[in-house]
């Protein structure tokens, strides 16, 4: 289990077999047990990988693959994993088993949804692994039809307007990381005027800082569209409240990822004196992105705009990590990114879940679900909780690490960042506890809701695996730590030395 | 000498032959039904396009007049498939015409007029074959004789080539003043920078810019295309475009050699208005001809961009691009064609809905339009990358700026199509569409382009070693 390319082939084939198999129920098992394989490839390379951190391979990146792909532009597919992708792969297999179950039941053009659900997933599996800027970006944008086609088609109310919101919005982030990468590209110099798009090998070249100081803005704000930088983040709430919700859960949960893991692998380490220059512009704009979404939270009636806009708050602890630039900082920036993933799925699942039986997201509306919904009732709730940063859930380990890390910087700008940042958990209390108590709590609103039944076995499967893996980071997060700590120092080594060099 | 003349010129001299071979059946009536006389010339095309890949080599004939090399072979090839899939695609609408040996051998005149032009050493040779690239394609456009529209585009495009033509002659007659010389092989020794030689050049360059239609000279594009049968409106443009660009490559950029600073000025601003002027207005067409007409212009913008950089890097990029284009293009006029053949049908609102009762079709027509706006996993990426990645070797990042954020104003023009394939409500959507096995044949062919010819890298390093200068 060390050939990361079968990490890509799995989907494409399932995906392909989804297009041909016969009959509704042979395409969810196709589609089920391809995401399973996935699951079990991905935890498979997490134990091959601490294997061979344990057995001394102190290589950078393990498992690589390399082929000459355009030579002409010395574009190569290279493939390889360190602790930080291997997270994210476990973090997307799992969501996508997830969304797979909660789909089960989609009626309309199942065939062509479970088609469109893989392609999404085997952009988000290549572009964790890439090495390669080429492929890094391939894969990016790989992901751009499925995500227009699945809000577009299954999705619900004013659905065209977002679809096509999300996808210009998204595609204007990817035309400036393809500047970003462009520009890196020309500067780079492997003898002879050659050029590479090699991430390992960009990272060892200086590029001049002043060229940093240009180049690093559009690859960070690039990806920052897809992490939902304020105040590139308007695609967010439209995005995930129309699109059904395995698409929401893909994109709140895998997307966004995307664009924080590009952040950090590609802008951050590749062009740290930059990243230093800029780094108040990012806290800033991370903490304004935490204060407002948590307060514009606060304001939204409609169940899944309340997690659109959580996002945000919660995509910007992500995005402060970044800035923070201290290795622990930087740690629970990761934590972060697989925490709000599995958390955010979690929530749009649940909220999914309760629309699919009551028709209705609008929080006046609902109200006592958990007396006849009990299981569903606790999953939003464990969601809640989750999100709001209760200890034992993943959301308290990154979060506070976050805050650790971002204390370290003695400066009052951070302070005062990090005390704001810090104070927006009580926001965010405020409206996970009101929506949950409007909705689960309390009397029963709607005489309707005392015949509806709880959930059935597959969204109760899909809600335990991520609920377990919440629980996994939160309860014991030092194998999560000691999973990334290496790689993090190297990011961070870059760092240093750009601080040196400032 | 003879054998070189018959090895050298087997190209053209296969679609003589072919040409000839059709008159003759046609006029002796061999074949009694049109489907039969169709069959037989798409064979005889399959035949001429593996002929194509035979014995290739290097030379000139004439005292120059005439030139050739594995590049151009690979050029002529790229053309002869191009049409093979034209022709295949236009089974169905030739199946109940009057005309189809007509159709065929206009056709194939027309591509051995871009074979000459292509293989031209000389100008005179090159504007031979220039203007029989051009005239039997005025011809075509009226194909569809019953209909007022038609015969206008046969007219709009007789003329602007016939303006075209003027302007370049005249470029040409002052550069010939200016230098004393037609022969390419001498002219970019003789060329300065005087007044003079500028002047022609830029005459030159202008007549291009019309058969390219690059934004200013592109007016004629969007009626031409609307009002011509959709078989000769893709053969426009694909072929002609592609055609065009090569000459751009063999014949314009060499004679630009010592006026580079002014060659990219001029490109600098025919990329920005051809990308800008051709998107806006792609923005607002219903009809799908004139859409594509317009995304087309745009298209041709990009394949600037990637000339601009005037090394071998871009033009293999244009190239591949070409390719790329020629798959995703003729993919789209497939689905058109049939269409509109079957249902008369041609605007984008029509195929609202079009998803229910056509999913193949749909699919297809999806994954061109994806390919088109340059998404992955199609070609389309592959070859809009390379040519914004050659036009940024310049290190103009500001011009490749623009281009990278219009891919996105492209993008949204793409998505309309695809939102009324598959989102749009209709009550009455086209009805389920079936075409004949080599309509079939034409548009896999085209789908296994668009996903295969960007996955492989040896496609491209192929071009890359025909191209290295």
């Amino acid at each position: 289990m060390t050939n990361l390319t079968l990490l890509i082939l799995v989907p494409v084939l399932t995906a392909i077999a989804v297009m041909i198999v016969p009959g509704t129920k042979n395409i969810r098992w196709t589609a089920f047990v391809g995401s399973l394989i996935q699951l079990g490839l991905s935890v498979g390379l997490l134990f091959s990988y601490l294997g061979e951190r344990a057995a001394g391979n102190s290589a950078q990146m393990l498992f690589t693959t390399r082929y000459s792909w355009f030579p002409a532009f010395n574009i190569e597919y290279f493939v390889g994993v360190d602790g930080i992708s291997v997270t994210m792969l476990l973090l997307t297999a799992v969501v996508v088993l997830a969304g797979v179950l909660i789909s089960w039941k989609m009626e309309s053009l199942n065939r062509e949804f479970f088609f469109m659900l893989l392609l999404l997933s085997v952009g988000a599996y290549g572009f964790f692994i890439s090495l390669d800027l080429f492929t890094l970006f391939f894969f990016l944008e790989v992901a751009v039809i499925p995500k227009f086609l699945l809000i577009a088609i299954w999705g619900s109310g004013k659905k065209e307007y977002s679809a096509m919101k999300l996808v210009l919005m998204l595609m204007g982030g990817s035309s400036l990381v393809l500047i970003g990468i462009l520009a890196t590209y020309f500067h780079t110099n492997t003898g002879n005027g050659a050029h590479t798009f090699d991430l390992l090998v960009i990272a060892q070249q200086h590029i001049p800082v002043g060229t940093q100081k240009i180049i690093f803005p559009f690859l960070f704000i690039g990806f920052g569209v897809f992490t939902a930088l304020f105040p590139f983040h308007t695609w967010v709430p439209d995005g995930h409240s129309s699109a059904p919700t395995a698409g929401s859960m893909f994109l709140a949960g895998i997307s966004m990822k995307l664009g924080a893991y590009g952040c950090l692998r590609v802008a951050t380490y590749l062009m740290p004196e930059a990243a230093h220059y800029y780094s108040w512009i990012i806290i800033l704009l991370a903490t304004i992105a935490i204060i407002y979404g948590a307060f514009a939270t606060l304001m939204q009636t409609d169940l899944k705009y309340i997690n659109a806009y959580s996002s945000v708050s919660h995509c910007g602890f992500i995005l402060l990590g970044i800035g923070m630039m201290t290795k622990i900082a930087i740690v629970g920036a990761v934590m972060q990114m697989v925490s709000h993933g599995l958390m955010t799925a979690l929530f749009f699942g649940a909220i999914g879940m309760i629309y699919d039986r009551t028709h209705t997201r609008q929080l006046e509306l609902l109200g006592g679900l958990l007396k006849v919904m009990p299981f569903l009732g606790v999953v939003y709730v464990i969601a809640g909780l989750c999100s709001l940063g209760l200890p034992g859930f993943s959301g308290f380990v990154s979060e506070m690490t976050i805050f650790v890390g971002s204390w370290q910087n003695p400066d009052t700008f951070s302070r005062v960042a990090t005390i704001l940042a810090c104070a927006s958990i009580v926001v965010t209390a405020v409206y996970i506890l009101q929506a949950t108590a409007k909705a689960v709590m309390g009397p029963i609103t709607n005489d309707k809701y005392l015949t509806l039944t709880d959930a059935t076995w597959n969204e109760k499967l899909a809600s335990v695996v991520l609920i377990l893996a919440i629980l996994s980071i939160g309860l014991a997060p030092f194998w999560f730590t000691d999973l990334i700590n290496n790689d993090t120092q190297l990011i961070m080594n870059n760092l240093v030395r750009g601080l040196s060099s400032n | 000498m003879t054998s070189d003349f018959f090895i050298l010129m087997k190209s053209e001299l296969s679609l003589v032959f072919i040409i000839f071979l059709l008159l003759i059946l046609k006029v002796s009536d061999v074949f009694k039904s049109n489907s039969a006389f169709s069959h037989f010339s798409n064979v005889l095309l399959v035949l001429n396009f593996v002929f194509g890949f035979l014995f290739n080599s290097e030379g000139t004939l004439f005292n120059g007049m005439f030139y050739t090399n594995s590049a151009l072979a690979l050029e002529k090839n790229i053309l002869n498939f191009g049409v093979l899939v034209i022709c295949l695609q236009a089974f169905d609408w030739l199946k109940t015409h009057k005309h189809v040996a007509e159709f065929y051998i206009l056709l194939l005149s027309t591509l051995l007029g871009m074979f000459y032009m292509i293989s031209s050493g000389h100008f005179l040779m090159f504007y031979l074959g220039l203007e029989l690239a051009s005239i039997p394609l005025a011809a075509l456009a009226n194909f569809d004789l019953e209909k007022r529209k038609s015969s206008e585009a046969a007219m709009k495009l007789i003329l602007s080539s016939a303006f075209a033509s003027g302007i370049l002659l005249f470029g040409i007659s002052l550069l010939y003043g200016a230098t004393g010389s037609l022969l390419f092989s001498e002219m970019p020794m003789l060329i300065t920078d005087s007044p003079l030689q500028v002047v022609s050049l830029i005459f030159i360059f202008t007549g291009f810019a019309f058969k390219l239609s690059v934004v200013p000279f592109h007016f004629w594009t969007a009626d031409v295309y609307e009002g011509a049968p959709v078989a000769v409106t893709s053969f426009l443009s694909v072929i002609s475009k592609a055609a065009m660009v090569f000459v751009f490559i063999s014949i314009l950029m060499p004679l630009f050699a010592s006026a580079k600073d002014l060659f990219y000025l001029i490109l600098l601003l025919s990329i920005v208005l051809t990308i800008s002027i051709g998107n806006l207005f792609a923005i607002r067409q219903d009809n799908i001809k004139r859409f594509l007409a317009f995304s087309s212009i745009a298209q041709v913008g990009y394949v600037l961009l990637g000339l601009s950089s005037g090394n071998s890097i871009g033009i293999s990029a244009s190239i591949y691009f070409l390719m790329v284009y020629l798959f995703s293009n003729l993919a789209a006029f497939g689905v058109i064609s049939i269409v509109s053949s079957q249902s008369g049908k041609e605007n984008i609102s029509d195929y609202k809905g079009f998803y229910t009762n056509n999913k193949m079709l749909s699919w297809i027509l999806a994954i061109a339009m994806f390919s088109l706006a340059g998404i992955p996993p199609t070609a389309g990426f592959f070859g809009k990358m390379f040519l914004v990645t050659a036009g940024a070797s310049k290190g103009n990042f500001v011009l490749v700026g623009f281009a990278a954020l219009n891919m996105v104003v492209s993008l949204y023009y793409y998505l309309r199509v695809i939102k009324a394939i598959f989102i749009d409500k209709n009550d009455e959507p086209i009805a389920s569409i079936s075409g004949s096995i080599s309509h079939h044949i034409g548009l896999i062919l085209c789908f296994l382009g668009i996903i295969l010819t960007g996955f492989a890298g040896g496609l491209y390093e192929y071009i890359a070693i025909a191209f290295k200068l």
